[in-house]
C-alpha cells in the first residue's frame, strides 16, 4: 500500500493543521481540504475541481517542486483575486509522494 | 400573481427533473432561478464538460443534459421566473406559501421545493478600494440592458467569455470600449478571442494588457479610472462613463439562509431521506442544497430526491385522494399541453 504523506494546511482563519494525505486515492489538495473539513462546504471546490472557479486557490509556502500549471489553471488564476506569485489552484495539484511535508495556506474566500 | 402547485427554486437538473415527476402526478410547477437561463451550474460553470455518471448516458455534455431535461419536461409546460432571486417566503393561513423575488414577482404555491444547488450565482466583486460606493453610479457587475451604454465610454475588466463577449457586443453600441485584463491571454471561446483581436486591430476596442484597474474617481458619478500596466511606473488615467468588472459568478446561499430553515455547512438540513422535507412543513430541499447523513452531491441523487419529494407533495396537496405510482411504460406521459406519449400497442394477431 502506498505511503500517506504529511501536508500542512493553514486555513482561512490562520489556524495550521498538519494532516495525513493518501497518495493512492486519486485525490488533489482541494479534496484533501474538504475531506478534513478545513473550509466550510460551499466555500471551496465549488466547480468540483475543473479549474473553473478559483475557490480552492492556495499559496504554496514550502519549496516543493510542483508540476507546472496547465493553461486552464493559469487562465483561471489570472481572473482570481488575492493573487500572489505562489498562488495555485488546489484542485489541480494531485497528492503524490514527492509532496511529503508540503505547506499551503488557503487564499481568502472571494 | 403566479399560481402553481409546486414552486421550485433553482432551475438546475434536480429542479428541472422535479417538473417531470410532478407532471406525472398532474401537479403543475413553476421555477425561479437567479440566472437568466435554465441549467444552474451545468449552464453557468461547465456547459461543455462531459458527465459520465448519468444512468443510461455513457457520456453526456452538461449543456446537452440540460437541453434534454428541458425537452423531457416540455409537455408539462412549467412556468419560469428567470433572472430573479427568491427573496421572501410568507406562509399563508391555509398552509400555502407566497414566495416573492428580489424584483417583486410574487408566486402563490401549495408546496415549495428548494433545489438551489450551492445557492444563487452572484457576481464576484474585484478588490478595488471604494468600489462599492460607485455601484449604480457607473460601476455594475452585470449587464442587464446594453442600451444603457449607448454612446458612452465603457471600461470592461476580465479575461473570460463574458468579458470578451460583452466587449464585442458593446463595440457596436458604446462610443469607446476599453478591455483590461491581467494577462495578454484570454480564457474564452476561440472565435470570441479572434473577434476581439479583429476589433482591436480596427481600433474599435482599446485593449490594455497585462494590466489591472487600481482606482476609481469621479464626482457624483464615476468618470475616471486608474489602470496599472504591469512593469510600468505610473498608472494610466482613463476617462470613462462606466466600469463593468466581469470576473465570473460565485454561488451564495443568500436570502434562503434567513427563511428559518435549519442550515448546516451551507446546506439545508432535511431530517429524513423519506421525502426531503425541511423543518418547515410544506418546504422541501432537494439536490445539492440539502444535507443528511450519507448525502452525496450527485445529479443522479438529485433526481431520486426530486421523485420522492413529488410523491410526498402529492400527499400533502391531495391528502384524501387514492393514488398508485404508474410506470411511464404503462401510463405513458400525458402533457398539460395536450400531447400524449405512450408505448405502441402490442399486436395481437393469429398466425395462420
Amino acid at each position: 500500500m502506498a505511503q500517506d504523506i504529511q501536508v500542512t494546511i493553514v486555513d482561512r482563519t490562520g489556524q495550521s493543521h498538519t494532516v495525513l494525505a493518501p497518495t493512492d486515492m486519486n485525490m488533489n489538495l482541494m479534496e484533501l481540504v474538504r475531506s478534513y473539513e478545513l473550509a466550510p462546504e460551499g466555500t471551496i471546490g465549488i466547480c468540483g475541481g475543473m479549474a473553473m472557479c478559483a475557490s480552492c486557490q492556495c499559496y504554496v509556502t514550502s519549496s516543493h517542486h510542483l508540476e507546472p500549471m496547465s493553461e486552464e489553471e493559469e487562465a483561471m488564476l489570472s481572473e482570481a483575486f488575492h493573487l500572489q506569485d505562489n498562488s495555485r489552484l488546489g484542485c489541480q495539484i494531485p497528492i503524490t509522494e514527492n509532496l511529503e511535508g508540503l505547506k499551503i495556506t488557503l487564499a481568502p474566500e472571494e | 400573481m403566479i399560481k402553481t402547485d409546486i414552486l421550485i427554486i433553482g432551475a438546475g437538473p434536480t429542479g428541472l427533473f422535479a417538473v417531470f415527476e410532478a407532471g406525472l402526478l398532474q401537479l403543475k410547477c413553476h421555477i425561479i432561478d437567479a440566472l437568466p437561463m435554465p441549467g444552474g451550474q451545468l449552464s453557468e460553470l461547465y456547459p461543455k464538460k462531459p458527465i459520465y455518471d448519468i444512468p443510461g448516458f455513457p457520456e453526456v455534455l452538461a449543456g446537452d443534459l440540460v437541453h434534454n431535461l428541458m425537452e423531457q419536461i416540455k409537455p408539462f409546460s412549467p412556468g419560469f421566473t428567470l433572472g430573479e432571486r427568491a427573496e421572501k417566503i410568507d406562509k399563508q393561513l391555509d398552509g400555502s406559501f407566497i414566495v416573492t423575488t428580489d424584483k417583486g414577482t410574487a408566486h402563490h404555491t401549495k408546496v415549495v421545493a428548494i433545489a438551489g444547488g450551492l445557492g444563487s450565482f452572484e457576481p464576484k466583486k474585484p478588490l478595488i478600494e471604494g468600489i462599492e460606493s460607485w455601484e449604480d453610479k457607473g460601476v455594475s457587475y452585470m449587464i442587464k440592458d446594453p442600451e444603457v451604454y449607448r454612446d458612452k465610454k465603457v471600461l470592461i475588466a476580465g479575461g473570460g467569455d463574458s468579458a470578451l463577449d460583452w466587449s464585442i457586443f458593446l463595440a457596436e453600441v458604446a462610443s469607446e470600449v476599453t478591455l483590461v485584463h491581467r494577462r495578454s491571454e484570454f480564457r474564452g471561446a476561440l472565435d470570441s478571442v479572434e473577434k476581439v483581436q479583429a476589433l482591436k486591430n480596427s481600433g474599435k476596442i482599446n485593449l490594455i494588457t497585462p494590466a489591472e484597474v487600481i482606482g476609481l474617481a469621479g464626482d457624483t458619478h464615476l468618470n475616471k479610472v486608474y489602470i496599472q500596466k504591469t512593469g510600468e511606473e505610473a498608472p494610466i488615467e482613463l476617462t470613462v462613463d462606466a466600469f463593468i468588472p466581469l470576473f465570473g459568478l460565485s454561488p451564495k446561499l443568500g436570502p434562503i439562509g434567513a427563511w428559518g430553515l435549519e442550515i448546516e455547512k451551507n446546506a439545508i438540513v432535511v431530517d429524513n431521506t423519506l421525502d426531503y422535507m425541511t423543518n418547515i412543513p410544506g418546504v422541501y430541499a432537494i439536490g445539492d442544497v440539502n444535507t443528511y447523513p450519507g448525502k452525496l452531491k450527485l445529479i443522479l441523487c438529485g433526481f431520486h430526491e426530486a421523485t420522492l419529494m413529488c410523491q410526498s407533495a402529492y400527499g400533502r396537496i391531495f391528502p384524501n385522494k387514492r393514488y398508485v405510482m404508474k410506470y411511464t411504460t404503462v401510463g405513458g406521459v400525458t402533457g398539460f399541453d395536450g400531447t400524449k406519449k405512450e408505448a405502441p400497442k402490442a399486436v395481437v394477431k393469429k398466425i395462420e
